[in-house]
């Protein structure tokens, strides 16, 4: 029997029952597009946070006081000593490492800041104006420790607290308290929104040294550093913590993270969580595949005059396996590639409502979910082709 | 030529043995014409089904033009039946979805001719079985004795050079039925060998060669 005459005797008979084989395609064609649209789902998620990482800075290796993976390792700890500070001089010897091209030291806090009669709890960072070009943040208006020394005592505010505090948007220039300091408004800056859950527009910004006295801290809370080269970080972060202990008399007590792996740890994270999505949805290909092995079973045991009669016009076994085998494949593959349609229109709406989300379908998903499909239709349907086959042509025409 | 040597086919029903053939013996030339008579349940259908290689006896040798057929595979059996073996049934047993012109069609489809030796085997079929007009109708859609001309058709597209009929005539009215034996008949003429199983006594009286069965046993074979 050639392959185009097998395809179109299947056809035909799938086309007799037209309800029963679309509902079977239907069933198929839900487990597929489940699969693409929960992909491009988890793979739209991964990409918007490898999206909101990379913005910050690829470039970037964040120092923090204390090992932090293995914090009840330290040697010093079973002495009773605590980890050694992070202190601006460490962070100025950082930043003489030819391979570093800007850094910016963080202490971080809450204090009360007052003006115009205005008075509420900000979060403050104190850092130096590296900080800027380090995370990308821009200035709507004026300066941040330009010209001037590190030394004098401005602030920079946040869009929102600006807004806030002088809604005619005349906020350069203004005169503020923080706690119990006073600061000159240098600049605003630009509203930006949330980004990795850090929302420049409810903060201000002091000078570094201000803010140590400030919150009464000689230890960093961070120490941002942006290497001149991305295929540099592993040598640069390598060098920081050299410089490091070579600082603090040999003890290893700073963890160095390349902003890289973190990325990379998410990426793994979400990829995983992807394939697990995957993996759920496939199952509801098993569940499609069982009701084309009950369509077909049912199909074998209504037809089985029809069996009968093809054995006896001198049809071999193998053939009517392949007859049902194709009824099966047809019933899949048209379900899945239905499915495949109606998957990729989902995710394009879900792209259309959420344009934050790159819900694209990673391209193994496609596949997968079609193959997946196919497979599963070729596995129901073998049971029932090979019982076709082996009925005993002599009873099967007796049969009405 | 059908050459049958003590044949059994025994059936067990729970503890107790049918002995459907009991060792047969017979001997059907190229070209005849023989009719196979007897009371139901003497046999016939599995004789008939034996020589058809649909079913293998229990016993005895078949051979089959010369060759020994009882000990094929399945798929060799099936190549047999495909290349020279043409079945009629009482029941038609047409595919209802197909049209005439498909029913008919079915053997060369599975022995892969190539469709434009199809199409002109087929209208050279469909008219000399009178059933152009009815090409494109489904079984539903024809009389009964339209339907048996279809499956006539059918079993013989391939031209076999065996025509076994089980009760052809059986779901038809006499005339139709009549009309229906003599369509084989012509077929016969042309050197098909014909067997005929039936319950018609005029009807087996056209054959040259009447055998009656009894309880599995041929109990005259008469020329
Ligand atoms: N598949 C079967 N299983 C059990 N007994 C059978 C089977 N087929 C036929 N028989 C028995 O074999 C005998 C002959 O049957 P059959 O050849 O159909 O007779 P006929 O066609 O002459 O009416 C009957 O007694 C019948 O009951
Ligand atoms: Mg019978």
């Amino acid at each position: 029997m050639r392959l185009q005459d097998l395809l179109l005797f299947s056809l035909k008979t799938l086309t007799s029952h037209p309800v029963r084989s679309l509902l079977i395609m239907l069933a198929m064609a839900l487990g597929v597009a489940a699969v693409i649209i929960l992909t491009a789902l988890g793979d739209g998620a991964r990409q918007y946070v490898v999206n909101a990482f990379s913005s910050i800075g690829t470039n970037l290796i964040i120092v923090l006081p204390g090992r932090a993976e293995t914090a009840g390792s330290f040697p010093g700890a079973v002495m009773g000593q605590t980890p050694r500070d992070l202190t601006l001089e460490d962070a100025h010897w950082v930043g003489r490492l030819p391979q570093i091209r800007r850094y910016a030291p963080l202490n971080v806090g809450v204090a009360e800041l007052s003006a115009a009669g205005k008075l509420r709890e900000v979060t403050l960072m104190g850092t130096t104006a590296e900080i800027f070009p380090i995370r990308h943040m821009q200035l709507a208006q004026g300066k941040f420790l330009a010209h001037t020394g590190e030394n004098s005592a401005q602030i920079v505010l946040g869009a929102r607290i600006a807004q806030e505090f002088f809604p005619d948007g005349n906020a350069v220039g203004q005169r503020m308290r923080l706690s119990d300091r006073r600061f000159l408004v240098t600049g605003v800056m630009a509203m930006q929104g949330e980004s990795m859950g850090f929302n420049s527009d409810e903060l201000v910004i002091i000078p570094i040294q201000h803010a140590q006295t400030l919150l009464n801290t000689t230890s960093l809370f961070r120490l941002l550093v942006e290497t001149r080269h991305h295929d540099e970080i592993e040598s640069t972060r390598e060098a920081i913590r050299q410089t490091l202990i070579r600082r603090h008399d040999g003890e290893d007590d700073v963890t160095v993270i390349a902003h890289d792996a973190v990325l990379a740890t998410f990426d793994r994270i979400l990829r995983a969580l992807t394939l697990g999505v995957a993996g759920i949805t496939v199952i509801s290909l098993a569940v499609a595949g069982i009701l084309v092995m009950n369509v077909m079973l049912v199909s074998v045991s209504q037809r089985t005059a029809e069996i009968g009669l093809l054995k006896a016009i001198g049809t071999p076994a193998v053939i009517i396996r392949h007859i049902f085998l194709a009824e099966a494949i047809w019933l899949s593959l048209t379900g899945a590639l239905a499915g495949f349609i109606l998957g990729q229109a989902g995710s394009w709406i879900l792209r259309l409502v959420y344009p934050v989300l790159p819900a694209w379908t990673p391209l193994w998903a496609n596949f997968a979910g079609i193959a997946v499909a196919v497979l599963t239709g070729v596995l129901a349907g073998l049971l029932p082709a090979i019982r076709a086959a082996r009925l005993d042509p002599v009873k099967a025409l007796g049969k009405r | 030529m059908i050459q049958l040597s003590d044949i059994s086919r025994i059936f067990h029903m729970g503890d107790q043995a049918v002995r459907a053939l009991d060792h047969i013996d017979l001997t059907i030339d190229s070209g005849e014409y023989v009719s196979i008579m007897g009371p139901s349940g003497s046999g016939k259908s599995t004789l008939l089904n034996v020589i058809g290689l649909l079913d293998r006896p229990d016993s005895g040798q078949y051979l089959l033009d010369g060759r020994d057929v009882t000990a094929l595979t399945e798929t060799e059996q099936a190549q047999v039946r495909r290349e020279k073996i043409g079945f009629v049934f009482q029941s038609f047993h047409l595919i209802p979805r197909l049209t005439a012109a498909e029913n008919i069609e079915l053997p060369l489809i599975l022995t892969g001719f190539p469709p434009a030796e199809r199409k002109a085997r087929i209208a050279e079929t469909l008219q000399a079985f009178n059933l152009t007009d009815r090409a494109q109708h489904r079984p539903a859609e024809l009389s009964g004795g339209q339907r048996q001309r279809v499956a006539i058709a059918r079993a013989t597209i391939l031209h076999p050079t065996a025509l076994l009929a089980d009760e052809p005539t059986g779901n038809l009215d006499h005339r139709i039925g009549s009309e229906v034996v003599a369509l084989l008949e012509t077929l016969n003429q042309a050197g098909t060998t014909l067997i005929v199983v039936t319950h018609d006594r005029e009807l087996g009286s056209r054959a040259r060669r009447h055998i009656a069965m009894r309880d599995g046993r041929i109990e005259a074979d008469e020329r």
